[in-house]
């Protein structure tokens, strides 16, 4: 008999992508953002945010474990398609593409950041507004950052659209609709967020 | 078999994409088909097998196509033209850019030239029970009524022709993916709606929710986009969604195996 493993791994990912990872997300972003309130105060938020209670349970469960399931069927997921903008330009079809490409990329860019941060971390560096100061002090990086951060809020916001269609929620075209308005408004109060954090690590602003 | 008339009469250019069998190479070929009113891809098709001889002047295989209906209904006919699938028959030469491009539909395993075998599409509707099961070995009665609004709505689910062309703009049904694809998602949909096809409402939700399935469906909305009918597929595609989250959940937490039927009316 045939398996529901393709329905019951696409109904996690799914989920996983809005809770935790995405909300995760917010969190993550809501705190950097206490550079903009100076140094001090981000480092007292990084020193809260490193000393909750059971932060290696936490980190684990609620952050790596979806994440490396999301990630690693998101990628087998993403390469089962074929692009095909090219014949077929509609928006949700430019959509599905940056969903797929920004998914990817994601991969790659929070490897490397998770390394040179919190495994950082491990290897005895403290993490604090210094570092991050520092990391993004090389302009190559900073844009490595900037379309880090776009691309995470675009995949969640995108993410949240079709989301609210994989569990069933928006059927009607006119709730798919209002759906694709509330994910550019997240997405752009969560790219604010991000971006203007980033460029204040980076002295920019 | 020049006339009069030809000499102020334009020449319609057409590329094809040919192919002489299943696992043979491809190849274009140009034709000119002297221009008449009114005429569609497929009077073109026809002109050209009466003279199948290429723009170079040399004589050459008639072109292959399927066809059936010639009114849009059937389904048969659906091949790439100028970039986009789409029935031959409702293509009118008149509204086409020239050259006119024409190619298979090549989500689906090419038979010769333009024609293509759409199997997957009808052992899909197998696979999900696209159908009412009404034969018994008495007389079952009349089946309970249909609202008039409902019946409106399942009208135009019903117009699907199994043409093939949601599943060819899709970007996830392919040789990777064993997504179902929008179609028989759809046709389960119209089936569950039916009063009496509500009656085997959890059988079609669970070949739904098998592997080849709709599970991997990507949402890119290609399939609404492009169907010749306006079916809304993906609405059908967020209702089976939401029907077989709630069938899931039925079947795991509830006492009767979810065999309720109430997951249809969510």
């Amino acid at each position: 008999m045939a398996t529901r493993r393709d329905y019951f791994s696409r109904k996690v990912h799914s989920l996983l992508g809005v809770i935790p990872i995405g909300l995760f997300l917010i969190v993550h972003l809501s705190v950097n953002y206490y550079i903009v309130d100076g140094v001090e105060s981000f480092n007292k938020a990084a020193k809260f945010m490193g000393s909750l209670p059971y932060l290696y349970f936490l980190e684990v469960t609620v952050i790596a474990l979806p994440m490396i399931f999301h990630g690693v069927y998101g990628v087998y997921y993403a390469f089962l398609g074929s692009i095909n903008t090219n014949r077929y330009s509609y928006a949700r079809n430019w959509m599905y593409m940056l969903q797929r490409f920004t998914g990817v990329f994601l991969v790659i860019f929070i490897a490397w950041h998770v390394w040179e941060t919190r495994l950082a971390k491990l290897r005895g560096v403290e993490v604090n507004a210094e570092m991050m100061q520092n990391i993004v002090d090389n302009p190559l990086m900073l844009i490595f950052y900037i379309v880090g951060i776009l691309s995470a809020t675009f995949h969640f916001a995108n993410g949240l659209w079709s989301f609210a269609i994989t569990w069933g929620i928006t059927q009607s075209p006119r709730s798919q609709r209002f759906m694709s308005y509330v994910s550019g408004v997240v997405f752009l109060a969560l790219s604010f967020v991000g971006i203007r954090s980033i460029l204040t690590f980076a002295g920019i602003l | 078999m020049t006339t009069p008339m030809q000499a102020d009469q334009k020449d319609i250019r057409f590329i094809i994409e040919r192919q002489d069998g299943p696992d043979q190479p491809t190849y274009t070929e140009e034709f000119t088909v002297p221009y008449r009113p009114n005429m569609n891809v497929i009077s073109a098709l026809m002109e050209i097998r009466r003279n199948p001889v290429n723009a170079n002047g040399d004589k050459t295989t008639p072109i292959n196509w399927d066809m059936n209906c010639l009114e849009e209904v059937c389904g048969a006919c659906s091949m790439i033209i100028n970039g986009k699938p789409r029935q031959s028959c409702t293509a009118l030469v008149d509204k086409l850019e020239q050259p006119i491009r024409l190619a298979p539909m090549k989500t689906f395993p090419v038979i010769r030239d333009l024609q293509v075998d759409r199997q997957r599409m009808f052992d899909a509707l197998k696979k999900v029970k696209a159908w009412v099961p009404i034969d018994g070995t008495y007389d079952l009665g009349p089946g309970p009524r249909m609202p008039e609004n409902k019946r409106q709505w399942a009208y135009e689910l019903s117009k699907c022709m199994t043409c093939g062309v949601c599943l060819e703009a899709c970007p996830n049904v392919n040789d990777k993916s064993s997504f179902i694809g929008p179609a028989a998602i759809s046709q389960v949909r119209l089936f569950n709606s039916h009063p009496t096809g509500a009656f085997h409402a959890e059988d079609r939700l669970e070949a739904l929710m098998e592997d080849g399935g709709l599970a991997q469906c990507g949402n890119a909305q290609n399939c609404v986009e492009v169907c010749p009918k306006g079916i809304p597929l993906t609405t059908s595609i967020a209702a089976m969604n939401r029907q077989t989250t709630l069938h899931s959940f039925k079947s795991f937490f509830g006492s009767d195996k979810g065999r309720t039927g109430s997951a249809v009316e969510a």
